[in-house]
């Protein structure tokens, strides 16, 4: 699936909660549920520190699509970074870079990437970018 | 005992809704809230008076300059400091401590000491760092021990004749801890090293006597006392404000001018270079003139009854800790720092947020505290004398509920 159709999936999965408990509740699980990056991973280079929680960053390659890991420690950042690597992750690094990240907003979790929350996941999307756009350069 | 709802009815951001929810303000060690006293003063500044001071000889500016001259006196009067032009006025806190510590880059030698503590903001610590890194001085750490406070032994310990600056928080922003700072600064006193309190964190629950304590600087935010913000104070002794050199060049600050050498204005134009923020630096007069009328001592009573119901009612939540002194030391303001086992904090600020409750999560800058408990960070809820019994019920509630979803 594209990137496109998997954040329409998203927001289609999101529309069903009426309340922002229900959809808090459904990321937390998402957070909970996350595969864990391994943990050789997990290094200060792929750290991303963020004021309030850190995540942690892993990009692979495999047959010419992206492949990213993250975990985070606290569990509400780690079920965005889960809605993002399902947008962003196993894709070319082409569609990589041209996506939007809007789609955030209409899932009613646009504060969460405000720069004043300063989670971490501002810069990871940002990283993410940046492996594409690396990965682009290389070829 | 206080009206608080006559008092809350003076600010008219606290009747407001937040996610739908009634809001609940906790964050105010990060900033207080403005009572419309303030806030009109602003606009009548700018609908009336607006002119720049010092300068012309017009009715306008003459009408500025005496109320930001009168606004000066009112805060000389409150931290009862022994001349009006030892009272600086300044951006705030930080633009306070980097004044000093840039001052003393022409004072300090290689090898001098500065002491800091282990309870500073990242304001009153990176600034020394700055210092060291021109000067060659070094920088030592006043040690605390596992309820938050600072070692006295240890402070004893690292003091010496190459002691230069002593630095120390009145309140800890992370922790609510009162230093018994009047000691500290006495026992620093004996080896002639000058002494800066940062007070930032103190002035919305007492009144700093400057003299009394005999402190060298002291230095306070407005945004924290009813004030806008990009406002503060800063008292020097008169004869370290004459020693340390200005900060910045420009106007204001100068007698004359010529291209071959500069000489500058008395004390405390010396330092107040530029245009200032004149209705900030008017409007501060206005909140602390606010803040007397409520009265510290009720300020103190309604906060002390916040902390002791917050402190009883928290600690009712399974797993949950309180960092700090304990309340019955009586070294603590109204500030209860504290994490839920197996949750991370911001987790927590996010859940109770979309509850209308406000407070701080994080390291809130000041990262070593953080690191000496080994911990990301904390839930910080900071109560002001607007603050009631009620929002903290409501707090507790939402703390509650935020656990139930995350555990």
């Amino acid at each position: 699936m594209n990137i496109q159709a998997i954040q329409e999936e998203i927001i289609d999965e999101f529309s069903m909660f009426d309340d922002w408990d229900e959809r808090f509740q459904y990321v937390i699980d998402l957070g909970k549920s996350l595969p864990l990056i391994e943990e050789k991973y997990k290094t200060e280079d792929n750290i991303i520190k963020g004021c309030q929680s850190k995540v942690w960053l892993h990009a692979d390659e495999k047959d010419g699509n992206l492949i990213f890991t993250a975990d985070s420690d606290a569990i509400i950042t780690k079920g965005i970074i889960a809605v993002l690597i399902r947008a962003f992750s196993n894709q070319k690094a082409k569609d990589i870079l041209d996506a939007e990240t809007t789609f955030i907003d209409q899932i009613g979790l646009k504060e969460q990437l405000s720069p004043t929350r300063a989670n971490g996941l501002v810069s990871m999307i940002k990283q993410i970018k940046l492996y594409a756009l690396g990965f682009e350069a290389k070829k | 005992m206080l009206d608080i709802q006559k008092i809350r009815a003076d600010f008219p951001i606290l009747s407001q809704k937040v996610n739908g929810k009634p809001l609940v303000y906790f964050d105010n060690g990060a900033t207080s809230q403005k009572p419309e006293v303030v806030i009109d003063a602003i606009s009548k500044y700018y609908s009336e008076i607006n002119a720049n001071i010092h300068r012309g000889v017009h009715t306008l500016s003459q009408l500025a300059t005496d109320a930001y001259e009168e606004s000066r006196l009112k805060m000389q009067k409150h931290i009862n400091a022994k001349f009006s032009h030892e009272v600086l006025f300044v951006a705030g806190t930080t633009h306070g401590i980097n004044l000093v510590a840039n001052g003393f880059a022409s004072i300090l030698k290689s090898g001098d000491e500065i002491l800091v503590s282990a309870l500073e903001h990242h304001s009153n610590i990176v600034p020394w760092q700055m210092l060291c890194e021109k000067t060659g001085a070094i920088l030592k750490v006043i040690p605390m021990d596992q309820n938050g406070e600072l070692i006295q032994s240890e402070f004893d310990k690292l003091l010496s004749d190459k002691t230069k600056i002593v630095t120390v928080n009145h309140i800890s922003n992370a922790l609510g801890t009162i230093n018994p700072i009047k000691e500290m600064i006495s026992k620093a006193r004996k080896f002639g090293a000058a002494i800066l309190i940062d007070g930032a964190q103190a002035v919305p629950h007492l009144i700093p006597d400057v003299q009394d304590l005999d402190c060298d600087f002291y230095v306070f935010s407005g945004h924290k006392i009813c004030a806008p913000t990009g406002t503060g104070i800063l008292y020097g002794k008169e004869a370290w404000l004459n020693k340390l050199p200005p900060y910045q060049g420009g106007g204001e600050m100068i007698k004359e001018v010529t291209f071959e050498k500069t000489t500058y204005a008395e004390l405390p134009h010396k330092f107040e270079a530029g245009t200032p923020n004149i209705s900030g630096g008017i409007v501060l007069g206005v909140a602390i003139d606010y803040m007397n009328e409520v009265g510290f001592d009720n300020i103190q009573q309604q906060e002390k009854l916040l902390l002791d119901y917050a402190t009883e009612k928290l600690l009712e939540i399974e797993g949950l800790k309180i960092y700090g002194p304990q309340v019955s030391s009586g070294n603590k303001t109204s500030v209860v720092s504290f994490n839920i086992d197996g949750i991370h904090p911001y987790d927590i600020g996010t859940i109770i947020d979309k509850q209308g409750i406000a407070v701080r999560t994080g390291h809130h800058c000041a990262q070593p505290i953080m690191n000496f408990f080994e911990i990301p960070g904390t839930i910080r809820a900071s109560f002001a004398f607007y603050n009631t019994i009620e929002e903290i019920d409501l707090m507790v509630t939402a703390i509650k509920k935020a656990q139930k979803m995350l555990s």
